[in-house]
């Protein structure tokens, strides 16, 4: 007979949750990104030369200059693409390359394949564009006003609006532009395409969605699907940056692979990336909010307009999940919520950890702030008072909120964070420091889980058990440093029973699950992490039918626990129990799948339950602001925060730390800026902040709330990705309560988003000549 | 040229001059631990470890191998990655950041790994516990998008204990006599390729100069290397600055401190420490770790950007600078002439910064330096004020206003500076007429940095916490450091009431 494999060894490890698969790789450099991957020795990497003006017609193209430039071995323009050149996610209108029209600056217009990317890169200079400009629109302001929109305006009703705003005993009525944010994962957007004998092709990608790389890479190509396979180990960093928009790097390379006959490296350097690929939306919401004198809030009208870009790209689905969060946590009885897709000639945006969530809970919260000043009261009882709880337990869009852990969460967090007291001290503080000013803010988040667009939320799996006990499985989801790879092995080991080091995940691969949802949504463990445990119960309970005919055994005679299979009265290794079912002809391989029940959302009617579930949280922070200048120190931030049945809590902590981190970071340093021609000026790390070690609070203390899903989800765990990046909205608020100090809270001056020095500064101008415009007297500003 | 890699001895003449370290690892060594986040020396994922001989002893410093030339590592010992384990043993820096949930997407964690190993490293060489602002310091230059830094502080705070829970690990330096002899031999008899000139004396360079008429100097190369690899310009030869001991010194004589042009930030930041706090709050503010390992006093003041940080500074003390001709002649020019426009200077094409001359007087004479910016850490300034005032018998006898951002070069408020001096030192309308004075005099512009507005509304208010500090008014300054307790509770620095 031939041998089988000898068992390996497990290392005694107990109690301890796994670290990150990679974590021992990451620190020693292991870790191999594709850049990182052996070049050929004629492999060609790829520049593409970029449009410089918003919005044109192309009038000639003269690139002799390029093609003879030492190193360029092709350059290529739309024409050149063998199958179709657009390569957008969902509609249409996302070029690979430009033909005779330009419609944001940074559009790829040709591409260039070099021996070098400096060669590439130098060469493409040297193109001669002629453009005949048009006007083009900038600011989602001008996309309303002309009413250009990429895709049709929906709107949320509930109650009756119009009546109930009128009836309000008080109302605000203002406007919040909220700019968006550069996603800055650390490793740039790369794809590397190697061409096959067969005229296919592989290509690694960084990509969140490797199926869909896949699909346009076919598309552009001419070629079946088939014939493309596409590969993702792992990302740095992904954020919703490369959902849709790694694409277009790996149907360029191959292309340029196919063409050439040779691997193509496509990887854009930090400045290309910068201008060329898309950002989260800018939203310029203006609202009215109707409220009582108590401050609880009776009518909302909200008019929430998404810059797009140039295209649609994933825009529907962002201003919808915009529109979806602008209740946040609280319940609002009339309500209009509409969303526009402006058009603009810039760079299309794209998905952002929060796809639009954001947006939609900042506008809340700002409303129960400007509230709270209005009524004279704290912020956080216009919170509470205006929470979800029973009787007020319906959304806008007509999902029931049917568990009470918003308001629980939050009341423990106020208790366990000292909130009373600390506002009390601030107070006191404020009185007495005629320079440094204290601000406070306990904010919540509630967000949906679940893909809104209905078909993507299913996952798939394919697991194998190999002979020597080992168990290999691969999914759909991809990793990006968010752990899933981790989580699934997890998963997996607890529906065997054995141990964790037994279970080994195998990069992401087209050819191993097809057809898979991009990783978003947070989504990645709920899908693929129930499809894993698909497979593995389908294997466990052939294993446990082979183990009741062999060893004649009752059903509820065998488990695997502690990685030893119990039958009946007596154990076996798992190894040895795998080797007898092999050589008794069990199939040791299947595939898993899952489809997210329940869900449905009914766009004519505006109605229905877009989420499974909700995924909660709350954060308080405090910040210290230096009235001279507008700096500030966020000082201390506790957060509470709702994951179901953690599966592993370091990686959970992780998440939450991070996108706390990151959504500070959009609110406060992170600037996007362009000049008035259309031109991004924050285009490098020297321009646009993301936050540094010093930025965070030396106190900053996270806890899980302590309560498993009432959905089903697997092992009643929660999404963790994107909730946790709205609690960083706390520090706003607390900035914009520390300005709101100087007026006494009696007003709320409007702070610019991001809240850089130079917004805090004039924000609290603001306040300073409200107070002095006042002469003591009662405000009354807010209510009309 | 020849440099030690880890534990391999390099001699390559084969490179371009402007060839980065980076490039180097990757392209030439397959080291591809060592990452390109930015290409621009602004994210610290291109980290590496440099040991160089300093009074016969290795001493290790951290860089951005992306705008670093490996040339300019010649006789030195580069540490990457790869190196820190051993036979599967992690380095204190590596265990602590597994053991701490340090790394999430794992592309930004060998770079912040040799930021901590070098902090780990000097701390055990000087004996010295490592504290949070320590780490922070260390990891500056370090961006991370996944973890939101936590983890990677606890880390830093915890390597002592890896070090002697984990099997016993022997420190980088320690185990390095052999590094240190092969440096030794190095240094005694060092060898450049023929476009990469690096002079240790100012006779060395006067040849390289004859020599090499179309060369370029550099110095640190952290923002000269920013027109390769964002610009892509190819550089022929490259004549290296950084070490000509004359352009080092950094001393004090009777009545003046003289700083070399060839002086790091991070020399002068230490030199500072403690005999001019305000000069090392400054410097600490500049840049990142790593770039101030590299970056020089003089490119900061040649450079002429008018958002530069050491130009107010030096135009606040009335600095001289020494410059030196390629034919070995000098000529001192004071900085407030320096300047003529935008990036424009009074260099000429054969001239180069030699040193900078700062009364002691003067630096013993009231001085504040405030920088604003976005970001606390590696940021560039939106507005910077360097103030001294001296003061006679309760009057202002020489006022001297400095500022970034506000003109297209670095710039004196001299009406403001007129409207106080000769004032007494609580002339509040004395004041005023210098804050009204400045609103005409100053000329900022708008950019994605910060409105001009706001530019204008910053330096009106930094005179304004400067005059009353030099009142004895307690006003607070944040850095990237925490906020004390003490400013917690009463909104006061504690210790300027000790």
């Amino acid at each position: 007979m031939r041998k089988l494999p000898q068992d390996f060894a497990i290392s005694s490890q107990k109690g301890l949750l796994p670290i990150h698969e990679s974590a021992i790789k990451h620190v020693t450099g292991q870790a191999i990104y594709i850049d990182d991957m052996p070049e050929w020795p004629n492999e060609l990497h790829v520049a593409t030369g970029l449009s410089t003006e918003a919005h044109a017609d192309i009038v000639s193209i003269n690139l002799d200059k390029v093609r003879a430039y030492p190193g360029v071995v092709d350059v290529i323009v739309q024409a050149d693409i063998p199958g179709d050149p657009d390569v957008s996610p969902v509609l249409s209108g996302d070029l690979m390359l430009a033909g005779n029209f330009v419609h944001y600056i940074g559009q790829p217009i040709f591409a260039v394949a070099a021996t070098s990317l400096r060669a590439a890169k130098q060469a493409v200079r040297l193109a001669e564009i002629v453009y005949q400009p048009r006007e083009a629109t900038l600011h989602p302001r001008q996309s309303l006003e002309r009413q250009e929109f990429v895709l049709p305006t929906h709107t949320i009703q509930c109650g009756n609006a119009t009546e109930a705003m009128a009836a309000a005993p008080r109302r605000i009525k203002s406007d919040l532009y909220i700019k968006g944010q550069e996603h800055f994962y650390l490793e740039g957007q790369i794809s590397v395409a190697v061409p096959n004998e067969d005229g296919g092709v592989q290509v690694f990608a960084s990509s969140q969605h490797p199926a869909e790389v896949q699909k346009l890479v076919a598309r552009v190509l001419g070629l079946p699907v088939a014939q493309v396979l596409v590969e993702v180990r792992r990302m740095g960093g992904g954020f919703g940056g490369k959902e849709s928009q790694a694409a277009v790097l790996g149907c360029t390379a191959a292309v340029l692979a196919v063409r050439n006959g040779c691997p193509v490296k496509y990887r854009m350097p930090r400045q290309d990336d910068m201008v060329q690929t898309g950002k989260r939306h800018d939203f310029w919401n203006s609202y009215q909010v109707g409220f009582s004198d108590e401050g609880e809030i009776l009518a909302a009208e909200y008019d929430m307009v998404g810059k797009c870009g140039c295209t649609a790209d994933l825009s529907d689905g962002v201003v919808d999940r915009a529109m979806f969060h602008a209740d946040n946590a609280y319940f609002l009885p009339n309500a209009r919520i509409s969303g526009y897709r402006g058009k603009t000639h810039t760079v299309s945006n794209t998905a952002f950890r929060g796809f639009g969530g954001p947006k939609g809970v900042l506008l809340a919260e700002n409303v129960i702030e400007e509230i709270a000043c209005a009524v004279g009261k704290d912020a956080l009882d216009i919170r509470k008072l205006n929470c979800y709880q029973a009787g007020k337990d319906t959304t806008p869009y007509g999902q029931k909120v049917d568990d009470d852990v918003l308001l629980t969460l939050m009341e423990e967090l106020e208790a366990s964070s000292d909130y009373r007291a600390r506002r009390q001290a601030i107070n006191a503080f404020n009185k007495q420091s005629p320079f440094l000013k204290k601000g406070l803010a306990l904010t919540p988040v509630k967000f949906g889980i679940s893909f809104t667009s209905k078909h993507l939320n299913q996952g798939g799996a394919l697991l194998h058990v190999y002979t020597d006990g080992s168990v290999h499985v691969s999914h759909g989801g991809t990793e990006m440093g968010q752990g899933l790879y981790t989580k699934v092995a997890q998963i997996v080991a607890k529906a065997f029973g054995i141990d964790y080091q037994r279970v080994n995940v195998g990069s992401t691969r087209t050819d191993k699950v097809p057809n898979a949802s991009p990783t978003a949504a947070s989504a990645g463990t709920d899908l693929n992490g129930m499809a894993a445990l698909d497979a593995a119960m389908t294997i466990k309970g052939r294993l446990q039918e082979f183990a009741m005919e062999h060893f004649a055994i009752a059903a509820d005679a065998f488990a695997i626990e502690d990685d030893q299979v119990i039958l009946g009265s007596e154990t076996m290794g798992f190894p040895e129990f795998i080797k007898l079912a092999y050589m008794n002809r069990v199939s040791l391989s299947s595939t898993g799948f899952y489809k997210t029940p329940k869900i449905g959302y009914d766009r004519k009617a505006a109605k229905g339950r877009p989420f499974l579930y909700y995924a909660n949280g709350a954060a308080v922070a405090e910040v210290i602001v230096d009235t001279f200048t507008g700096e500030y120190k966020v000082t201390q931030v506790d957060i509470l925060h709702d994951v179901g049945d953690s599966i592993n809590a370091d990686i959970d902590i992780g998440q939450i730390e991070g996108a706390f981190v990151q959504g500070m970071g959009w609110l406060t340093s992170e600037e996007l800026s362009w000049d008035d021609k259309g031109r991004i000026t924050t285009n490098s790390p020297a321009n646009y902040k993301i936050p540094t070690s010093a930025d965070i609070p030396e106190k900053f203390t996270v806890k899980l709330f302590d309560r498993a899903n009432s959905e089903e989800s697997v092992y009643r765990s929660k999404a963790v990705g994107e909730p946790p990046l709205m609690l960083g909205i706390s520090v706003w608020c607390a900035l914009k309560d520390a300005c709101a100090s100087v007026a006494d809270h009696k007003f709320s001056p409007p702070l610019a988003v991001p809240a850089t020095p130079e917004a805090v500064y004039y924000a609290m101008q603001a306040a300073q000549n409200h107070k002095a415009g006042m002469n003591g007297e009662v405000a009354k500003e807010a209510s009309l | 040229m020849q440099f030690i890699l880890n534990d391999e001895l390099i001699d390559d003449n084969t490179l371009p001059s402007d060839f980065t370290a980076l490039r180097y690892l990757r392209e030439k060594r397959g080291l591809t631990g060592t990452k390109e986040g930015c290409g621009s020396g602004d994210c610290g994922a291109c980290t590496l470890l440099v040991g160089a001989l300093e009074d016969g002893e290795l001493r290790y410093s951290t860089l951005n191998s992306c705008i670093t030339p490996i040339q300019s590592l010649a006789g030195k010992h580069i540490v990457s990655v790869e190196y820190l384990s051993k036979a599967g043993e992690l380095h204190p820096a590596q265990q602590a950041m597994v053991t701490h949930h340090g790394s999430q997407c794992g592309f930004c964690t060998p770079g912040f790994v040799l930021s901590l190993a070098g902090l780990y490293e000097n701390a055990q060489r000087a004996e010295q516990s490592i504290d949070r602002e320590a780490v922070c310091d260390a990891i500056s230059g370090n961006l991370c998008r996944c973890t939101g830094y936590r983890p990677i502080i606890d880390a830093g705070l915890s390597m002592s204990d890896m070090a002697s829970s984990v099997e016993p690990f022997t420190e980088l330096m320690s185990q390095n006599n052999q590094v240190k002899t092969q440096l030794e031999s190095l240094q005694k008899e060092p060898k450049h390729s023929r476009n990469y000139l690096q002079p240790t004396d100012l006779e060395q360079l006067a040849q390289a100069l004859k020599a090499n008429p179309a060369a370029t100097l550099i110095a640190g190369g952290t923002d000269l290397m920013l027109e390769n690899t964002q610009r892509y310009r190819d550089f022929d030869t490259l004549i290296d600055v950084s070490c000509v001991a004359e352009l080092k010194q950094l001393h004090v004589a009777e009545t003046t401190l003289t700083i070399g042009a060839s002086v790091t930030y991070s020399e002068l930041e230490a030199f500072s420490k403690t005999q001019y706090p305000q000069m090392n709050a400054l410097l600490s503010r500049i840049a990142s770790r790593q770039i101030r390992n590299r970056g020089t006093i003089g490119g900061n003041v040649a450079n002429a950007s008018p958002i530069a940080d050491l130009p107010p500074l030096l135009l606040a003390f009335d600095a001289d600078i020494q410059l030196l001709k390629n034919d070995g002649s000098t000529r001192a020019v004071n900085i407030a002439d320096f300047y003529l426009g935008y990036k424009q200077t009074q260099l000429a094409k054969d001239e180069m910064i030699a040193s900078f001359d700062v009364s002691l007087d003067k630096l013993a004479q009231f001085h504040r330096f405030y920088k604003v910016s976005k970001r606390m850490e590696d940021d560039i300034s939106s507005a910077m004020l360097a103030v001294r005032f001296a003061v006679d018998n309760g009057e202002l006898t020489d006022v001297r206003l400095a500022f970034g951002g506000m003109a297209a070069t670095p710039i004196r408020g001299r009406k403001a500076e007129a409207a106080l001096t000769g004032k007494r030192i609580n002339d509040e309308h004395a004041l005023n007429q210098a804050i009204e004075a400045l609103r005409s005099e100053l000329t900022p512009m708008s950019d994605m940095r910060a409105s001009a507005a706001y530019r204008l509304d910053m330096a009106c208010n930094l005179i304004r916490k400067a005059w009353l500090e030099l009142n004895g008014t307690d006003v607070v300054t944040f850095s990237g450091h925490a906020v004390s307790d003490s400013i917690l509770s009463t909104g006061l620095e504690a210790s300027t009431h000790a």
